[in-house]
Order: structure tokens, then C-alpha cells, then sequence
């Protein structure tokens, strides 16, 4: 594998995940729980757009074969899609939402300021941005994690339930292969093992304060590394890609 | 025929340019105006986003074309660069002022820092009648950039600038 091959990869990988949370945060748009919890998702997901399509466009120049963010935003299939699985799935209520954005804002707040010293001057820029909104973000949904994990037996319930079904999906955003080899030696991305460290460091005290139980399975869910995907995705992309496919060269 | 104008010229035209969503301070005070470059004819203007989903920056991008376009340049280059990754530590004094003198709270802080993170409370001013007597409504307010804040003395809610 190219150098070139496993950055335009690696590239799919953050806009992709970047890209599929912003969109299932944008779902929430106009149907939040309460009116400042619904400009503050918009707020979130406008941030992780911005971040795809600065991702996406590095991709597509990585790539080199004239096509752009748009190109690989809306034309690409489930199959071509690397985003983390734990991206894609359902909002659900609000305990799902926000048990999702946190487990996943913790792995951001690591990776990326990881990636601010990469060797890879773009992608340490992007980071650098990237990491003072999600530092930002991460104290929004830990705020929610107390609230709810340790509010009312109801909304501890749906806390609890949401955590059972999306831990799941934590263990593939450690997983590393020959993409993750090619940059790791030429400095370009970080070791997923030292993140991982990092992660369960800070996840473990957070989840034990809000009353929460880490489940006792060991199965973890993957296969985002190979595009393939839960039933979810394709639905998602049904939706966000059908007016660029019905009038693919629209401007405006 | 008219003489090229010099970068300093362009720099002053395009202090014209308002920030679309903050309109009393200009993108040259908000620090998204970053360098501007003359090649033969063609105008590089470089901008970067406040916020990386920042609605506003396509806004900037067609207003800096109109704005040259007023003396003559037409072909114009609009950089969008993520590096160095925009701070509010930008903002001058005298914009933050202006912000204040909106009703806009301008940031308080010197850029991000560890009480983002754990939430530590801030000494912020209520722009109207200047108590810190105020109450966080949402960390996330009417635009990217901003929170909402409430003031416990005039009873007046008002967005605050947020620092990263």
C-alpha cells in the first residue's frame, strides 16, 4: 500500500465519520427535546459538516482523480463508506443521542489532538481546528451524561439502555490495519492502542459518576474498515443523497 | 484608466465588509481576513472560518468578489486556510467594545483553555447593564459562535462571544 492510498483512506475514514454523525445530528433539527438542546445539536452538527467537507476535499486532492468533497459526499455508496459504525446509528431518544455523541466525542477529543502533530500539515491543521470545537462539544454531552445517567429512574433507564446498545460499537474505533500501519511509521496518524488508553481513562470515571454500568459482554461489532455497514446507513444516505443524485449537476 | 491598487487599498476597501451574521464588526476585526496577495492581475484573498461549519464563509467569499470587483479586480482568488487555526484572541479590544455596545457579550477569555472543558463558571458582564449576575441559558446560542446567556439583575437575556 501507498503512502497516498492509506491517506486517501485514512481521509474517507475522519470525513465519512465526521460527515455521518453531523447528518444523524441534523435529523434532530426542529424536533429537539427542548429549544436550546435543539440549536445546540444544529450547532454540533453544522461544526461536524464543516469538518467532512474540509476532510473530504483534502481526500479528494489526495486522490488526485478530479473529484471533489461533493463527489464523495453524494455519489459514493454504502459499500465506499468509512465511517465508524457507531456514527450511523439512529438517534433514537435522547439517552441514545447523547450516550452516542459522548462515547464518540471522547475518541475525537483524543485522536485529534493526536493528529494535531501529524506530519501531515493539512490534516494538523484541520485537527487543531477540529479539536477546539470538540473540546467544546465533549463538555455539552458530558454535562447530559450526569443529567440524565443520574437523573430520574426513567431517564437512568434510557441511559442505561442506550449504553447497552451502543457499547457494542466502541471496540472498532481502536481497530488499526495496514492503513493505520502506513501512516503510523511515517507520522502521519497516531496508534490507536495509545488512544484507546486514553479513552477508557477518561469514559470509565464519567460513565461510574453518572450511575452508569459498563455492559459485561465482550462482543464488539465491526466491519466499518471494510465498508460494510449496519442496515442504517443505506437508509440515511437514501435520504442525504437523493436531490444531489436527481439533479447531480445543480448549482447554486 | 485607474492605477493598481496597492494591498494596503485592498485591505482598507474589504474593511468594509461586515461580518454577515455580526454586522457591526468587519472581517478584518473578527480576524477572518488573513493575508491579501497580488500576482499580475489576479487578487488572492485568504479567509478562515471561525467555526469549520461556518454558514457565513460563502457569504464572506461573494462579498469579497462584489467588494473587488467595485475598483476592477475581477479575477479573484478566495483562500480558505484552516492553519493558524482561528482563535477569538483575534478580536481587537475596540471590536470587542463594538460587541459589547450590540448587546453581544465578547469573550472573555484568552483562548481555550482547561475550564472549557470542565466547565468552570466565568466572569462574564451582562453588555446591558454591565452585573455578572448571570446565568448560563445554553453553551450553544443563535449562531457557532456564540452562547446564550441570561442576566439576573436586568432580567435581559444576551449572547455571549464564545472563546476558543
Amino acid at each position: 500500500m501507498t503512502l497516498q492510498q492509506a491517506k486517501f483512506q485514512y481521509l474517507l475514514r475522519l470525513g465519512d465519520s465526521s460527515l455521518i454523525i453531523g447528518h444523524r445530528l441534523s435529523e434532530w433539527c426542529g424536533s429537539g427535546p427542548i429549544l436550546e438542546e435543539d440549536i445546540a445539536l444544529i450547532n454540533i452538527a453544522l461544526d461536524f459538516v464543516g469538518n467532512a467537507t474540509a476532510f473530504l476535499g483534502y481526500a479528494a486532492t489526495v486522490e488526485g482523480n478530479g473529484r471533489t468533497e461533493d463527489d464523495l459526499a453524494y455519489l459514493r455508496n454504502e459499500r465506499e463508506f468509512r465511517n465508524l459504525l457507531i456514527t450511523e446509528q439512529p438517534n433514537g431518544d435522547y439517552a441514545s443521542t447523547i450516550t452516542r455523541q459522548f462515547l464518540y466525542d471522547v475518541y475525537t477529543y483524543y485522536l485529534y489532538d493526536a493528529l494535531k502533530s501529524s506530519k501531515d500539515e493539512t490534516i494538523a491543521a484541520l485537527a487543531t481546528k477540529s479539536h477546539k470545537e470538540i473540546t467544546y462539544h465533549l463538555r455539552h454531552t458530558t454535562e447530559w451524561m450526569y443529567r440524565l445517567g443520574d437523573g430520574t429512574a426513567e431517564s437512568h433507564e434510557r441511559m442505561q439502555n442506550a449504553m447497552n446498545d451502543l457499547w457494542m460499537f466502541t471496540g472498532e474505533m481502536f481497530d488499526m490495519d495496514e492503513v493505520d500501519q502506513t501512516l503510523i511509521k511515517e507520522g502521519v496518524a497516531p496508534d490507536l492502542n495509545k488512544i484507546k488508553e486514553q479513552w477508557e481513562a477518561h469514559v470509565k470515571p464519567v460513565i461510574a459518576e453518572a450511575t452508569l454500568q459498563i455492559p459485561s459482554y465482550n462482543f464488539k461489532q465491526k466491519g466499518s474498515r471494510e465498508g460494510k455497514h449496519s442496515e442504517h446507513l443505506g437508509f440515511l444516505l437514501a435520504e442525504m443523497q437523493s436531490v444531489h443524485r436527481a439533479f447531480p449537476d445543480a448549482k447554486w | 484608466m485607474s492605477t493598481t491598487p496597492t494591498t494596503e487599498n485592498i485591505f482598507k476597501l474589504l474593511s468594509e465588509i461586515p461580518d454577515p451574521e455580526i454586522p457591526v464588526i468587519n472581517i478584518i476585526e473578527l480576524g477572518i481576513l488573513r493575508d491579501v496577495k497580488q500576482e499580475g492581475d489576479q487578487c488572492t484573498v485568504v479567509i478562515t472560518p471561525t467555526y469549520s461549519g461556518c454558514p457565513a464563509m460563502k457569504v464572506i467569499e461573494d462579498d469579497i468578489r462584489i467588494k473587488l470587483k467595485e475598483i476592477g479586480i475581477d479575477n479573484v482568488k478566495v483562500d480558505l486556510v484552516y492553519t493558524p487555526a482561528w482563535t477569538t484572541d483575534w478580536i481587537s479590544d475596540e471590536a470587542k467594545e463594538k460587541l459589547r455596545a450590540y448587546g453581544i457579550a465578547p469573550p472573555e477569555h484568552s483562548s481555550i483553555d482547561k475550564s472549557l472543558l470542565t466547565g468552570k463558571p466565568r466572569h462574564l458582564r451582562c453588555p446591558q447593564c454591565k452585573s455578572e449576575n448571570v446565568t448560563m441559558i445554553s453553551q450553544f446560542g443563535s449562531t457557532a459562535c456564540k452562547a446564550l446567556y441570561r442576566c439576573n439583575d436586568c432580567k435581559e437575556p444576551f449572547d455571549y462571544f464564545k472563546c476558543i
